[in-house]
Protein backbone atom coordinates (compact mmCIF):
# COMPACT_ATOMS: atom_id res chain seq x y z
CA UNK A 1 0.00 0.00 0.00
CA UNK A 2 2.34 2.34 0.66
CA UNK A 3 5.00 0.69 -1.18
CA UNK A 4 5.17 3.85 -4.01
CA UNK A 5 6.81 6.34 -1.25
CA UNK A 6 9.36 4.20 0.28
CA UNK A 7 11.29 7.42 1.59
CA UNK A 8 8.36 8.33 4.03
CA UNK A 9 8.29 7.34 7.48
CA UNK A 10 5.72 5.31 9.01
CA UNK A 11 4.41 8.93 10.55
CA UNK A 12 4.22 10.33 7.44
CA UNK A 13 2.78 7.34 6.17
CA UNK A 14 -0.18 7.45 9.19
CA UNK A 15 -0.28 11.47 7.45
CA UNK A 16 -1.02 9.86 4.14
CA UNK A 17 -3.11 7.08 5.04
CA UNK A 18 -5.57 9.86 6.65
CA UNK A 19 -5.52 12.11 4.27
CA UNK A 20 -6.65 9.55 1.45
CA UNK A 21 -9.35 8.12 2.98
CA UNK A 22 -10.33 11.53 4.10
CA UNK A 23 -10.39 12.81 0.00
CA UNK A 24 -12.13 9.53 -0.50
CA UNK A 25 -14.54 8.96 1.19
CA UNK A 26 -15.29 11.82 3.48
CA UNK A 27 -13.90 11.55 7.48
CA UNK A 28 -17.19 9.01 8.45
CA UNK A 29 -17.07 6.42 5.73
CA UNK A 30 -14.20 4.56 7.67
CA UNK A 31 -15.93 2.02 9.98
CA UNK A 32 -14.54 2.99 13.26
CA UNK A 33 -13.60 -0.79 16.01
CA UNK A 34 -16.18 -1.16 18.23
CA UNK A 35 -13.10 -0.06 20.92
CA UNK A 36 -12.25 2.91 19.66
CA UNK A 37 -12.34 6.35 21.81
CA UNK A 38 -12.99 9.83 21.31
CA UNK A 39 -9.91 11.54 19.84
CA UNK A 40 -7.73 13.18 21.57
CA UNK A 41 -7.89 10.19 24.63
CA UNK A 42 -4.91 9.48 26.47
CA UNK A 43 -2.24 8.44 25.61
CA UNK A 44 -2.27 8.64 21.93
CA UNK A 45 -1.51 5.20 20.27
CA UNK A 46 -0.53 4.18 16.47
CA UNK A 47 -0.45 0.61 15.26
CA UNK A 48 1.17 -0.70 12.35
CA UNK A 49 1.33 -4.50 11.19
CA UNK A 50 3.81 -6.50 9.43
CA UNK A 51 3.90 -9.63 8.08
CA UNK A 52 5.24 -11.05 11.39
CA UNK A 53 4.14 -8.45 13.79
CA UNK A 54 2.18 -6.19 15.42
CA UNK A 55 3.64 -2.93 16.65
CA UNK A 56 1.69 -0.80 19.35
CA UNK A 57 3.06 2.64 20.36
CA UNK A 58 2.01 4.41 23.10
CA UNK A 59 3.02 8.14 23.09
CA UNK A 60 2.94 8.80 27.02
CA UNK A 61 5.61 10.83 28.19
CA UNK A 62 6.94 10.82 31.90
CA UNK A 63 5.65 7.21 32.55
CA UNK A 64 6.96 5.11 35.00
CA UNK A 65 7.14 2.01 33.36
CA UNK A 66 7.48 -0.21 36.06
CA UNK A 67 3.55 1.37 37.32
CA UNK A 68 2.45 0.02 33.77
CA UNK A 69 -0.13 -2.84 33.30
CA UNK A 70 -0.30 -4.21 29.73
CA UNK A 71 -2.10 -7.25 29.80
CA UNK A 72 -3.23 -9.72 26.48
CA UNK A 73 -6.26 -11.53 26.19
CA UNK A 74 -6.65 -13.68 22.77
CA UNK A 75 -6.80 -10.44 20.71
CA UNK A 76 -7.30 -7.84 22.88
CA UNK A 77 -4.30 -5.71 24.26
CA UNK A 78 -5.12 -3.40 27.66
CA UNK A 79 -2.86 -1.23 29.02
CA UNK A 80 -3.30 0.82 32.36
CA UNK A 81 -1.44 2.81 34.20
CA UNK A 82 -1.27 6.21 36.24
CA UNK A 83 0.36 9.42 35.89
CA UNK A 84 0.19 11.81 38.64
CA UNK A 85 1.44 15.35 37.83
CA UNK A 86 2.58 16.66 41.25
CA UNK A 87 2.06 20.32 40.78
CA UNK A 88 4.47 22.39 42.90
CA UNK A 89 3.89 25.28 44.82
CA UNK A 90 3.34 28.43 43.13
CA UNK A 91 1.95 31.92 43.11
CA UNK A 92 0.43 31.74 39.22
CA UNK A 93 -0.76 28.58 37.22
CA UNK A 94 -1.52 29.66 33.10
CA UNK A 95 -1.67 26.43 31.42
CA UNK A 96 -3.11 23.13 33.07
CA UNK A 97 -3.37 20.91 29.85
CA UNK A 98 -1.15 17.93 30.58
CA UNK A 99 -2.66 15.08 31.75
CA UNK A 100 -3.06 13.48 35.12
CA UNK A 101 -4.40 10.43 36.67
CA UNK A 102 -5.49 6.73 35.98
CA UNK A 103 -5.33 5.31 32.53
CA UNK A 104 -6.49 3.00 30.38
CA UNK A 105 -6.59 2.37 26.88
CA UNK A 106 -7.74 -1.31 25.39
CA UNK A 107 -7.54 -1.78 21.91
CA UNK A 108 -8.29 -5.39 19.14
CA UNK A 109 -5.59 -6.71 17.43
CA UNK A 110 -5.44 -8.57 14.49
CA UNK A 111 -7.18 -12.47 15.31
CA UNK A 112 -3.20 -14.22 14.46
CA UNK A 113 -1.89 -12.75 17.52
CA UNK A 114 0.15 -14.92 20.00
CA UNK A 115 -0.48 -13.80 23.44
CA UNK A 116 2.77 -15.47 24.43
CA UNK A 117 4.91 -13.82 22.75
CA UNK A 118 4.62 -10.01 23.48
CA UNK A 119 7.59 -7.69 24.47
CA UNK A 120 7.05 -3.77 25.82
CA UNK A 121 9.90 -1.30 26.03
CA UNK A 122 10.19 1.77 27.14
CA UNK A 123 12.14 4.88 25.31
CA UNK A 124 11.87 8.52 25.05
CA UNK A 125 8.56 8.88 26.34
CA UNK A 126 7.00 5.83 23.77
CA UNK A 127 5.98 2.84 24.84
CA UNK A 128 5.97 0.43 22.16
CA UNK A 129 4.66 -2.99 22.40
CA UNK A 130 5.71 -5.94 20.17
CA UNK A 131 3.10 -8.90 19.76
CA UNK A 132 4.27 -11.70 17.58
CA UNK A 133 1.97 -12.94 14.68
CA UNK A 134 1.72 -16.86 14.58
CA UNK A 135 3.86 -19.08 12.16
CA UNK A 136 0.31 -20.68 10.66
CA UNK A 137 -0.76 -17.26 9.37
CA UNK A 138 2.15 -16.05 7.79
CA UNK A 139 1.38 -15.19 4.42
CA UNK A 140 3.12 -18.24 2.01
CA UNK A 141 4.20 -18.43 -1.68
CA UNK A 142 2.11 -20.90 -3.26
CA UNK A 143 3.80 -22.85 -6.39
CA UNK A 144 1.93 -23.68 -9.53
CA UNK A 145 3.28 -26.90 -10.71
CA UNK B 1 18.43 9.75 32.95
CA UNK B 2 17.31 13.49 32.84
CA UNK B 3 19.53 15.10 29.68
CA UNK B 4 20.31 18.73 29.88
CA UNK B 5 20.01 20.87 27.38
CA UNK B 6 21.56 23.87 25.36
CA UNK B 7 18.90 26.78 24.31
CA UNK B 8 20.21 28.54 21.10
CA UNK B 9 19.65 31.85 20.88
CA UNK B 10 18.77 32.59 17.30
CA UNK B 11 19.98 35.89 15.98
CA UNK B 12 17.49 37.66 13.54
CA UNK B 13 17.81 37.86 10.59
CA UNK B 14 18.66 34.27 9.94
CA UNK B 15 17.14 32.46 7.54
CA UNK B 16 15.52 29.16 7.51
CA UNK B 17 16.72 26.52 4.59
CA UNK B 18 15.49 23.17 6.23
CA UNK B 19 12.82 21.87 4.85
CA UNK B 20 9.28 22.39 6.72
CA UNK B 21 6.62 19.94 7.26
CA UNK B 22 3.46 20.15 6.66
CA UNK B 23 1.65 19.42 9.57
CA UNK B 24 2.57 20.27 13.57
CA UNK B 25 1.88 18.23 16.74
CA UNK B 26 1.22 21.02 19.37
CA UNK B 27 2.46 19.58 22.46
CA UNK B 28 0.39 19.76 25.30
CA UNK B 29 2.05 21.73 28.41
CA UNK B 30 1.82 23.33 31.82
CA UNK B 31 2.74 26.68 32.72
CA UNK B 32 3.36 28.12 36.36
CA UNK B 33 5.02 30.88 37.97
CA UNK B 34 6.34 32.04 41.60
CA UNK B 35 8.51 34.39 42.61
CA UNK B 36 11.88 32.87 40.97
CA UNK B 37 10.94 32.53 37.75
CA UNK B 38 7.97 30.56 35.12
CA UNK B 39 8.51 27.35 34.99
CA UNK B 40 6.73 24.75 31.38
CA UNK B 41 6.80 21.48 30.89
CA UNK B 42 5.78 19.77 28.03
CA UNK B 43 4.74 16.16 26.40
CA UNK B 44 7.37 15.83 23.69
CA UNK B 45 6.83 11.70 23.17
CA UNK B 46 9.06 10.28 21.01
CA UNK B 47 11.92 13.08 20.96
CA UNK B 48 15.08 12.45 22.21
CA UNK B 49 17.50 15.19 23.40
CA UNK B 50 19.28 15.03 20.01
CA UNK B 51 16.21 16.16 17.83
CA UNK B 52 14.91 18.54 20.35
CA UNK B 53 15.34 22.52 19.16
CA UNK B 54 14.81 24.91 21.81
CA UNK B 55 14.89 29.24 20.60
CA UNK B 56 14.55 32.00 21.58
CA UNK B 57 14.24 34.70 19.38
CA UNK B 58 13.92 38.39 20.86
CA UNK B 59 11.03 37.82 23.03
CA UNK B 60 9.42 34.90 21.21
CA UNK B 61 10.66 30.74 22.16
CA UNK B 62 10.05 28.00 20.16
CA UNK B 63 9.29 24.67 21.28
CA UNK B 64 10.73 22.12 18.15
CA UNK B 65 11.08 18.47 18.26
CA UNK B 66 11.39 15.85 15.91
CA UNK B 67 9.75 12.21 16.38
CA UNK B 68 12.50 9.70 16.76
CA UNK B 69 11.13 6.02 17.30
CA UNK B 70 12.03 2.45 15.93
CA UNK B 71 10.57 1.09 13.49
CA UNK B 72 10.45 -2.37 11.52
CA UNK B 73 10.60 -2.34 8.03
CA UNK B 74 7.93 -2.67 5.73
CA UNK B 75 5.32 -1.54 8.68
CA UNK B 76 1.47 -0.81 7.43
CA UNK B 77 -0.13 1.58 9.04
CA UNK B 78 -3.58 0.32 11.03
CA UNK B 79 -4.53 2.88 13.27
CA UNK B 80 -2.73 6.26 14.11
CA UNK B 81 -3.83 9.04 16.88
CA UNK B 82 -0.50 10.64 16.11
CA UNK B 83 -0.50 11.39 12.33
CA UNK B 84 2.84 14.38 12.08
CA UNK B 85 6.14 13.68 13.02
CA UNK B 86 7.14 17.22 14.26
CA UNK B 87 5.95 19.33 17.48
CA UNK B 88 5.94 22.84 17.11
CA UNK B 89 4.85 25.50 19.53
CA UNK B 90 6.02 28.89 20.58
CA UNK B 91 5.40 31.62 23.01
CA UNK B 92 5.67 35.34 23.69
CA UNK B 93 8.06 36.23 27.11
CA UNK B 94 7.80 39.28 28.78
CA UNK B 95 11.02 41.63 29.42
CA UNK B 96 11.18 40.83 33.14
CA UNK B 97 12.32 37.03 32.13
CA UNK B 98 16.13 36.53 31.92
CA UNK B 99 15.89 35.07 28.08
CA UNK B 100 19.68 34.27 28.56
CA UNK B 101 19.68 31.95 31.65
CA UNK B 102 16.50 29.69 30.44
CA UNK B 103 17.40 25.74 32.09
CA UNK B 104 15.93 22.79 29.96
CA UNK B 105 16.07 19.41 30.73
CA UNK B 106 14.08 16.51 28.67
CA UNK B 107 13.57 13.07 30.27
CA UNK B 108 11.19 10.63 29.38
CA UNK B 109 9.53 12.77 26.63
CA UNK B 110 8.94 15.57 29.09
CA UNK B 111 10.32 19.03 28.40
CA UNK B 112 11.47 21.06 31.57
CA UNK B 113 11.94 24.57 31.26
CA UNK B 114 12.62 27.26 33.61
CA UNK B 115 12.98 30.79 32.78
CA UNK B 116 14.19 32.81 36.00
CA UNK B 117 13.37 36.53 36.52
CA UNK B 118 15.83 39.46 36.44
CA UNK B 119 16.70 40.26 40.01
CA UNK B 120 15.26 43.92 39.87
CA UNK B 121 11.63 42.29 38.79
CA UNK B 122 11.63 39.53 41.79
CA UNK B 123 9.16 40.91 44.30
CA UNK B 124 10.88 42.03 47.42
CA UNK B 125 9.25 42.61 50.87
CA UNK B 126 9.45 46.47 52.36
CA UNK B 127 10.41 46.62 55.80
CA UNK B 128 8.25 49.21 57.13
CA UNK B 129 10.92 50.60 60.40
CA UNK B 130 9.28 51.74 63.31
CA UNK B 131 10.08 55.30 64.54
Amino acid sequence: MFGMFPELSLLDQFQRLQREIDNAFGVWATPANIRAVAHGAWPAINVGTTDKQVDVYLFAAGLDPKKLDISIQNNTLSISGERKIEMPEADNYYLQERFSGEFKRVLSLPTDVDPNKVDASYKNGVLHITVQRSEASKPKQIQVK
Amino acid sequence: MSETKEVTTKKSGEVQTKKQPEVFLRPLVDVYENETGLTLKADLPGVSNDKLNIHVDKDTLLIEGEVNISMPENLEASYADVRATHYRRSFTLSPELETEKIDASLKDGVLSLHIPKREQFKPRKIEVRTA
